[in-house]
């Protein structure tokens, strides 16, 4: 069960990892996740579905490793298996002809923002993307994602690839250019706060991906809470997708520091462990 | 399901127990006093994870067993959920027959090391006993003495398994491990079925696994009981989301003929209060979930935990004392229950209330919060609490609790869990809109086959009756194996 059956990796911190996973390939849809457990004594966690190829039984997972769960994840080689994947979990992206749709994908966003590109774009919208990252290096899925967009605009902070500037630089620029009728945002919480203040200025619709801390992922705990509206919801099972205007974002990027002490210590230990 | 009168009284009348009776009068049975259970010291025991109660011994069985009269009408029995043969079994115990007293649990409770642990005895057997009801004396401890037997049977290493008529292939699934789902399965393996049963998370149990703690029902206890599923034939598959990983449809193009709903009543429930959801605040499910399935208490575990040093746990049921004695485990200097009502009015079972006290819990009655405040972090540091009064019954006859204007002050604390009260899991009925549900969200059913506005869909436990107990969950789940076979015989003759 759960077996890699390929690997490959994007950047240094970025792999892809290829599982065997026919029911969760078949049932999936854009904007779906799976709980990831990779070991006994393991945390769980949440993992967008990058793609899914239903005729293989396979399900895509773009990881980055920020952490013990992630790194324990990428360490895992072709042929291992993942004690627990479950799902698909989640809302799926609602996805129509709306016209014009400007996704935005920073740092790992980019994965999970791949099969809203390709469905939107099937769906009849002309797509435009941006992806955003800190380097060069960390821009990844280009190709796949030229393949369902009508224009692709690369970003980095540095300059070292595509535009100098931050992804609402990028946004800027086409929203000025044309009308743009919805938006799409997933990457780290600090960039879709960003984001979603910028096609505020401009009330264009605008769809966040939240990645909240999660336990069991089908409701029953409340650790994935976040402030829509005003009001409280689960990420994992009202989302996790959300209107980006509503979230509170301040809240969100509190809570997603909640365990960081006991996560970067958990860190060093198991990197100082490696070491030995 | 309902005992005739007339059974108990042909059970009654065997020799066995007639000549137990003559044998000791009833006016010496009524002359011993209630047994005391074993416990664990307070101040070790909450150093540690160990179970609180340690059982009877069986000489202390027999003492305890010796105070039931064999009443001619035993009212007891009425007050059991699924209507245990009472005295049955407490005079199987008196002979010294353990393992029959056990056998006699089992013809009606699926769990019975499990519900002589956690049922609430006060409010149903014990409070329908002879001497609570008539004499206004304490109870035969007819919970404990379950527990004797059940627990046994358990130590003998002679488990009966039980036997299983001639297997007739017919697939059933059960969606949820909880003790409804567990009933559920056991009964349906009986009749010779072929069971599966699906569970969203990675290990089977429902909220015997992860919500009560290992000091008041140890894993070991659940374990063996679905081991014992397992050896009848009940096959198990965890992480799987009925709904999501495959839709109903799917899975009766697989085969199933029936399927069963026991998928509890999951749902946190917050209060909206200002602050609520500040670093530090949490539900007491993702509290018990991180200690109890995540084991995040442990040092080689990846699952993370806040440390609390002053504790303070929302609510008054057994969740809720669950939570603060966790707490006090994994070293709170200050734990305390915050809730709305008095004391009598907590609907936890009062051995939790009592364990609780002794192990140092502070009780703040007729209190509320109202709002939380954080540091710069977003850590809760304080919160602020109103007090209440009780003013006429409300619709559950419990004293309405009303607050006092002008009575607020402030709590130091660094951890809030909030424990009031669940809601049922909505994923099942959001994946099958045909299905009836109540405004509330809980599956509507038969009440005397448990089936459901889809005919080959049966649901039973907290989905149906929002939060409540083990041994009505597993009720359900029997009478819904009942329902769902005569409606498969139904179904198989036309
Ligand atoms: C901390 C705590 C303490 C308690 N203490 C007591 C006590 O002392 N005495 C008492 O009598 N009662 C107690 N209760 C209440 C009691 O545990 C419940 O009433 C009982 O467990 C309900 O059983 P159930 O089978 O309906 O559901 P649950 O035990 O909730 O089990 C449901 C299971 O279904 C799974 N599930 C949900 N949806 C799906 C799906 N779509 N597919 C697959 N699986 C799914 C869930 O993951 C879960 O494991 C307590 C409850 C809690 C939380
Ligand atoms: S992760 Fe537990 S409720 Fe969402």
């Amino acid at each position: 069960m759960n077996k890699i059956v390929e690997k490959e990796y994007f950047s240094e911190n970025v792999v892809k990892l290829v599982i065997d996973a026919p029911r969760i390939a078949k049932a999936r849809k854009p904007g779906h996740f799976v709980i990831v457990r990779v070991e006994k004594k393991g945390e769980r966690i949440p993992l967008t579905i990058a793609t899914a190829d239903e005729a293989r039984g396979t399900i895509t997972l773009v990881i980055q490793t920020v952490g013990v769960t992630s790194s324990k994840l990428a360490a895992l080689n072709v042929g291992d298996e993942i004690l627990d994947v479950v799902g698909p979990l989640g809302q799926a992206t609602h996805i129509e002809n709306t016209g014009t749709v400007l996704a935005c994908g920073g740092g790992v966003g980019v994965a999970p923002l791949l099969p809203i590109v390709e469905g939107f774009k099937k769906a009849g919208n002309k797509v435009i993307t941006i992806l955003a990252a800190r380097t060069k290096e960390l821009i990844i899925l280009e190709e796949q994602m030229r393949e369902f967009s009508d224009e692709l605009v690369i970003m980095t902070d540095d300059g070292s690839y595509g535009k100098k500037g931050l992804v609402t630089d990028g946004m800027t620029e086409v929203i000025e250019r044309e009308k743009v009728d919805l938006s799409v945002v997933i990457g780290p919480a600090i960039m879709m706060k960003f984001a979603a203040l910028t096609t505020k200025k401009y009330d264009i619709p605008t769809i966040a991906s939240l990645n909240t801390i999660m336990v069991d992922g089908t409701g029953m705990c409340g650790a994935c809470r976040v402030t829509v509206g005003g009001r409280t919801k689960f990420v994992c099972i009202d989302g996790p997708e959300f209107d980006a205007h509503q979230v509170d974002f301040d809240e969100m990027l509190l809570r997603l520091n909640g365990y960081k002490e006991q996560e970067q210590k958990a860190y060093e230990e198991y990197t100082a462990n490696l070491k030995k | 399901m309902s005992v005739s009168k007339e059974y108990l009284k042909e059970e009654r009348s065997q020799e066995w127990r007639t000549e137990l009776r003559k044998n000791l009068k009833n006016k010496e049975r009524l002359e011993f006093a209630r047994i005391k259970m074993n416990e664990v010291d307070p101040m070790e025991r909450i150093r540690s994870n160990i179970e609180v109660n340690k059982g009877l011994s069986p000489i202390e069985a027999v003492a305890e067993a010796r105070r039931c009269i064999d009443c001619p009408d035993p009212t007891c029995i009425t007050g059991c959920p699924v209507e245990i043969n009472i005295p049955k079994f407490i005079k199987r115990i008196e002979t010294g027959d353990f393992l029959e007293a056990a056998k006699v649990l089992k013809e009606t409770n699926a769990l019975p090391a499990v519900c002589g642990r956690v049922c609430p005895q006060e409010k149903q057997c014990e409070n329908n006993c002879f001497y609570q009801k008539k004499l206004g004396r304490e109870a035969v401890a007819i919970g404990y003495l379950e527990r004797f037997a059940a627990d046994y049977e358990r130590n003998s290493g002679n488990i009966s398994v039980p036997e299983i008529k001639e297997r007739n292939g017919i697939k059933v699934a059960s969606v949820g491990s909880g003790p409804a789902g567990l009933a559920f399965a056991g009964d349906m393996a009986k009749m010779g079925y072929d069971v599966t049963v699906f569970e969203a998370l990675h290990e089977i149990g429902g909220v015997l696994k992860y919500g009560i703690p290992e000091f008041r029902l140890p894993n070991e206890i659940v374990d063996v009981e679905v081991d014992n599923l397992r050896k009848m034939g009940v096959k198990f598959e965890t992480d799987f989301i009925v709904g999501k990983t495959a839709t109903f449809d799917e899975l009766r193009a697989d085969g199933y003929k029936g399927f069963f709903i026991g998928s509890g009543a999951g749902l946190p429930r917050f209060m909206n209060i200002p602050g609520e959801n500040y670093i530090g605040i949490l539900s007491a499910n993702e509290y018990l979930t991180r200690v109890n399935l995540m084991k995040a208490a442990e040092p080689d575990t990846d699952t993370p935990l806040l440390e609390g040093k002053v504790v303070a746990v929302i609510g008054g049921g057994n969740t809720a004392m669950d939570s603060v004695r966790t707490a006090k485990r994994l070293g709170a200097e200050r734990a305390m229950i915050i809730y709305r009502r008095s004391l009598e009015e907590m609907p936890a079972r009062i051995e939790e209330i009592k364990h609780a006290k002794e192990e140092g819990v502070e009780f703040l009655n007729l209190n509320t919060p109202v709002e939380y405040f954080a540091d710069e972090k977003g850590r809760v540091n304080r919160m602020k609490v109103q007090k209440m009064k009780l003013g006429e019954p409300d619709a559950s006859g419990r004293r309405r609790p009303i607050p006092i204007e002008g009575s607020e002050y402030f709590i130091d604390v660094d951890t809030v869990i909030v424990s009031v009260g669940v809601s049922p899991n909505p994923l099942i009925p959001a994946a099958m809109p045909e299905l009836e549900v109540t405004r509330w969200g809980t599956i509507v059913v038969n009440e005397d086959t448990m089936q459901t506005s889809v005919p080959d869909i049966f649901a039973g436990g907290d989905i149906v009756r929002g939060g409540a107990t083990v041994i009505l969950a597993m009720g359900d789940g029997r009478k819904a194996a009942a329902g769902m076979n005569e409606y498969i015989k139904e179904k198989v003759k036309s």
